[in-house]
Formats: C-alpha cells, sequence, structure tokens
C-alpha cells in the first residue's frame, strides 16, 4: 500500500487539482520538497485550486508541513488553496501544522571584517578583565584566609588532605620520572659538548646551577598546571554548570571559603615538595649519567656539587613554589567559576585555564630572575 | 495488517540485567504492543530507567533477548541497528540537549544525519515541531541553559520527534511540568500518537498521565513485571504496592 510519492495535476477549466499519491513521510522529503517547489509555480494561474490527500498512503509532519506549505504559496489574492479528502486519521496532524507560524530564521552571526576587528577589540580590552578578575580571586581568596586564621575551625582540613592527596601524592610517579628523565638528558648534553674543551667536569655546576635555580621548579610548576590546574577548572566548571556552587551560596557557605581556599592550600603546600623531588630526581639521573656516559665517579660528582652550588641556589629555587603555586591556583579557579552553561564553555575555559598557568608561571620566572639577579644571590 | 498490529513492536524475553552483585532486573518479560501508549511504572529504584535503557542499548544484559520492530538487537548488524535507531525518539530525564548547540540545532541534528533536506525545510519543521510541543518561535536561538526546566522537556521531546519516529521512548516526562503544562503535554502525546501512529514506552509516576494518556499499563517490582493490564485491572488488583498505589491519598485526589 505504500509507494514512491507523487504530485499530479489535473486541469479542469479554471480550477486546478493537485493529486498527491504514495508515501509522504520523512525519509522522502528530498523528492517531496522538489515536487512541492515545482508545484509552487503554479501560484496565480487557475482560478481554483484544490489539493486532493485522499490517496495519500502515509502522511508525517514532514508530508503535512510540505501540504501546508504548498497551499499557504498557492493561496494568493482572490485565489484559495483547498485542501480536500483529508482522512479523520491526518486532519488533527494538519490542523497541527497549519498553526506553524512561518517565521525566517535570521542567521545570527554573519562573518564580516568590522566583526572580527570587533572581537579583536574585544579580545585586547579582556585582558584588564582578566588580570582584574585575578586581583579579585586573590584578595578574596586572602579574605577567606583571614576569616580562617581568626576562625581556625572553619578551616576545612578533610577536603585539604583530599587535594593533597590528589595534587600532591598522586603527582609524585610522574613528576620524578620526568625530572629524571631531564636531568639525565641535561647530563648528557653537557658531557657531549665540554668533551671537546676537556671540561667534563663543569657538567655538575652546570646541572646544579640549572636543576635547582629554574629547571626545577619550572618544570614542575608547568606539569602541576597541566594536571593540577585542569582538574581545578573542571570540577569548579561542571559544579557551576550543575548549580552546586549557587546551591553552597544559598545554604550560606562561601564557595572561595569551601572549595577554593582548600585547594589552593593543597597547591601552595604541594609545589614546594614536589619541586623538591623533582630538583632530587634531576641530580640523581644527571649523576646517573655522568657516571654511565661521562665516566665521573659518584663521589667525584658529590664534592664538585658542594663546591658548585650553595644554599642560595636552593633558596632562590624553592621560594618561588608557592608563589607559582598561588597563580596556578588562582587562575585555574578563576576560570572555573566564569564556566557558562555549555559543554563547550568548560572546554574552553579549562583550556584557558592551563595556557594562562602556564604564561603567568613563566612571566613570576622572569620577574623573580630580575629580582634575584638585583639582590645579588 | 492483523498480522502486523499482534506482532508487539518490543519483544523483551527473559531479560537479566546485573550491576556488581545486585541484580536489578531478573528475567523480566515485557510486550509492547504497536499503536499503544504503555505507562510504566513501579517504586522509585525498582529498575524502570535501566529496563529503558537496557532495552536502548546503553545498559548490557546478563541474559536474555530483546527485539524491537521484530529486529533482534543483539544479532543485528551495524547498518540494520541504525535504521533501527532512526525509527525510535529517545527523551531522557534531564532533556540531554547538545548544551553548545541553540535548540534549533538540537532538534535539527538528527534530520542533518539521516535525511538530506534543504536547510529551508529543516528551518520550517523545527518551527512546526516547536509549535507541537508547545513553544514559541523565539525559544529557536536559545541555548538549552537559557532555558525552563519545562521547556527542556519540552524542546527534548521537540529533538525526539524530529525525523518521525514509530517509537518513542519517554523517561519520566511529566515531572517537573505544572499541572497545566503536563496535562498538555499528556494529551500532546495522545495526539501524536493518533496522528502518527506512534507506538510510546512511558516511564512515569504521574497519575494523571496513567488514568489520561495510557492505553495499558505495567507494574514493574522485584526485578519483573508483577502486572500489566488496563487502568480498571491495576485498580482491581490486590498487589499491596498496586493497592497503594492506586488507592493512595493521591489517587483518590486524581479520580475525584
Amino acid at each position: 500500500m505504500s509507494g514512491d510519492p507523487k504530485l499530479e495535476r489535473i486541469a479542469r477549466g479554471n480550477a486546478l487539482a493537485l493529486c498527491a499519491t504514495g508515501t509522504w513521510t520523512a525519509s522522502f522529503a528530498p523528492v517531496l520538497e522538489r515536487m512541492v517547489t515545482e508545484a509552487e509555480k503554479l501560484a496565480g494561474t487557475p482560478q481554483s485550486i484544490f489539493i486532493d490527500v485522499s490517496e495519500i498512503a502515509q502522511l508525517d509532519t514532514f508530508g503535512a508541513w510540505l501540504i501546508e506549505r504548498l497551499r499557504r504559496s498557492l493561496t494568493k489574492g482572490p485565489v484559495e488553496a483547498q485542501i480536500a479528502g483529508l482522512s479523520a486519521n491526518y486532519s488533527s496532524l494538519v490542523d497541527e501544522v497549519r498553526r506553524v507560524r512561518a517565521t525566517a530564521v535570521v542567521d545570527s552571526n554573519p562573518i564580516t571584517i568590522s566583526g572580527m576587528l570587533e572581537q579583536i577589540g574585544r579580545a585586547v580590552a579582556g585582558v584588564a578583565g582578566t588580570v582584574a578578575g585575578l586581583v579579585d580571586m586573590l584578595g578574596a581568596v586572602l579574605a577567606a584566609w583571614f576569616r580562617v586564621l581568626i576562625h581556625p575551625r572553619s578551616f576545612r582540613l578533610t577536603s585539604t588532605v583530599h587535594h593533597m592527596e590528589q595534587v600532591c601524592w598522586r603527582a609524585v610517579p610522574i613528576i620524578v620520572l620526568i625530572t629524571f628523565l631531564i636531568g639525565c638528558i641535561i647530563a648528557q648534553q653537557g658531557i657531549f659538548h665540554f668533551r671537546r674543551f676537556g671540561a667534563d667536569i663543569f657538567v655538575v655546576d652546570m646541572l646544579g646551577v640549572l636543576v635547582l635555580r629554574e629547571i626545577g621548579v619550572l618544570l614542575v610548576a608547568i606539569m602541576v598546571a597541566g594536571r593540577s590546574g585542569s582538574a581545578y577548572t573542571a570540577e569548579l566548571g561542571s559544579m557551576k554548570m550543575r548549580e552546586e556552587i549557587d546551591a553552597l551560596r544559598t545554604m550560606g557557605f562561601d564557595p572561595i571559603e569551601v572549595l577554593v581556599l582548600p585547594r589552593m592550600m593543597a597547591l601552595v603546600l604541594a609545589l614546594p615538595i614536589l619541586a623538591f623531588l623533582g630538583a632530587m630526581a634531576a641530580l640523581y639521573g644527571g649523576g646517573l649519567v655522568a657516571w654511565l656516559y661521562g665516566g665521573v665517579q659518584p663521589e667525584a660528582f658529590l664534592l664538585r656539587l658542594r663546591d658548585a652550588i650553595s644554599i642560595d641556589h636552593f633558596i632562590v629555587g624553592i621560594v618561588k613554589a608557592p608563589v607559582m603555586a598561588a597563580v596556578i591556583g588562582i587562575v585555574a579557579c578563576v576560570e572555573g567559576l566564569a564556566v557558562q552553561g555549555s559543554a563547550e564553555s568548560l572546554g574552553q575555559h579549562t583550556t584557558a585555564s592551563v595556557v594562562k598557568g602556564i604564561f603567568f608561571v613563566i612571566v613570576m620566572d622572569g620577574v623573580f630572575a630580575i629580582f634575584f639577579a638585583s639582590i645579588g644571590m | 495488517m492483523a498480522g502486523e498490529i499482534q506482532n508487539p513492536i518490543i519483544r523483551v524475553r527473559d531479560i537479566t540485567v546485573q550491576f556488581g552483585a545486585t541484580r536489578v532486573l531478573d528475567g523480566l518479560n515485557l510486550d509492547v504492543k504497536r499503536g499503544e501508549i504503555l505507562g510504566f511504572v513501579g517504586p522509585s529504584g525498582a529498575g524502570k530507567s535501566v529496563l529503558t535503557r537496557t532495552i536502548i542499548g546503553l545498559v548490557p544484559k546478563v541474559a536474555g533477548s530483546i527485539e524491537v520492530f521484530g529486529v533482534d538487537l543483539d544479532s543485528s548488524g551495524a547498518s540494520q541497528r541504525r535504521n533501527v535507531e532512526r525509527r525510535w525518539g529517545v527523551l531522557f530525564q534531564q532533556g540531554a540537549l547538545f548544551s553548545s548547540l541553540t535548540v534549533r540545532q538540537n532538534i535539527q541534528f538528527p534530520m542533518r544525519e539521516y535525511l538530506r533536506v534543504s536547510q529551508r525545510l529543516m528551518d520550517e519543521i523545527t518551527m512546526a515541531k516547536l509549535t507541537m510541543v508547545g513553544l514559541k518561535p523565539e525559544v529557536a536561538e536559545r541555548f538549552p541553559s537559557e532555558l525552563s526546566g519545562g521547556m527542556i522537556k519540552r524542546v527534548a521531546l521537540a529533538r525526539a520527534l524530529s525525523l518521525d519516529p514509530d517509537l518513542v521512548f519517554l523517561d519520566e516526562p511529566t515531572s517537573g511540568l505544572d499541572p497545566i503544562g503536563a496535562g498538555d503535554f499528556d494529551e500532546l502525546v495522545r495526539t501524536l500518537q493518533r496522528t502518527l501512529g506512534l507506538t510510546v514506552f512511558m516511564v512515569t509516576h504521574d497519575l494523571d498521565s496513567l488514568y489520561t494518556a495510557c492505553d495499558r499499563i505495567a507494574v514493574l517490582g522485584n526485578g519483573k513485571i508483577i502486572a500489566a493490564g488496563s487502568i480498571a485491572d491495576m485498580q482491581a488488583s490486590q498487589h499491596p504496592w498496586l493497592r497503594q498505589y492506586f488507592h493512595g491519598k493521591r489517587a483518590r485526589a486524581v479520580m475525584g
């Protein structure tokens, strides 16, 4: 009983009958649309038009709408197109689509040059907003911290310990592995190039200074920004999406105190520990390569290391760690709380969190370098 | 035609679903007939959503077989399965709208995948679907996060219906709607069922829906169907949970 849809024209004097037959459903939609567009060109020619639908085997919303569309476009001035032979089964469906108001859909944002310029302008102006947001969050976190200092019982120790486990303990294997490998590579490259000058042993100086002052903490901070900063943003962002943060507020809790402060504390405590472990792993890896590849005996390596570096180098490195942790944490939390309702927004803010986190870590490192150089450390 | 009517559109046989040690569904049998609205009730946590998700293929089953449109979903190939999937629509409990697409794009998503029709027709059909589910055309350009709970339900129904399916699964469609909206929704499901010959599998807790919209009711308990039949059968049943459900304070209020 079903078959390919057809729309036949039967002219009777001044009147025109359009006979629709077959299956008028979604699966035939392309064919149907072509036929209807073709028939729409008849508008205005005959005196009266009937659309006979009595032979239609099957009708769904697509078919019903196309018939309604045909009826509308054939109705012009004095001519009114009529639908005839509608079975009781389908009359309510046709009535339903008759209620549809045809509204033109406007393309919401066409791409224009002025639009692109506007976007650039907004992005530049947004930089100030970003900095203001970071300062705002820093203030809010410090305020929450002072409140906790006054009322120590409101500090969320369990939550902080939980985040310490996530950020610090679980990060140890990967951080130690990567810094170990970086230590190996630095030592190998140093020995390879210094050997030409017969200065093999100076690789120990280079390794010690580089790892303790710069690489150890910088590398670890970048890894933490990618590993934990992104996690913070995603956690807070999905909580924001599900209105969990609003729920906290209505219960009289400060989201900064409940969610942000424990995360910040965990990160500020974790990064110096990770930076120390990372530096040790890098020195161990460097020492191993110096021994196996460069022939520097471990005793000689340690003696040289003791001469080459002082406690100042270590302090310079480790002092930077909590500051970088704070920067990563603040960026991650600001981005997390800025997430809007959609999954796309969550992705964008997580990306922004990592990119901005790494950027600010490197900027801070530069600021520290200038500072330590000027005080002669 | 007669043979087709007797063939159930969904045939579930001896389904067992287990999560760890807890057996949620235990040798369950269920038939859904062509063109009917089946209301599916049961206590919270009895596994109503689990059964729905098992039929759709989102939850793996331990034993049993499921046939939809006469196709065994375990032994069917990928293209056969796609054909079945194209003929059903699912309304999830939370709507499950794509959050980064507008309402219009959400409704057009299945059309874009399965049909080759012009953008104009897709836009027009979208407007028709929005009108059908009782929403204004202005909603089309909004994002799901900018909609109220009831509107999300309606848009999700419009998306489930976007390809004019033969079968729709509705998971608590009227929860979170105001009584008038819920009544309209029941009426809408009825209308669609009448006009499109739709088969509806509706998980619900709404007694009004059971009375006004459903042709048949199935009750889930202890991992099995404990009763199935018309609303009159349910009221006559002596099962303790059913007695409480259909003769409780709220049920009396509905019956007036």
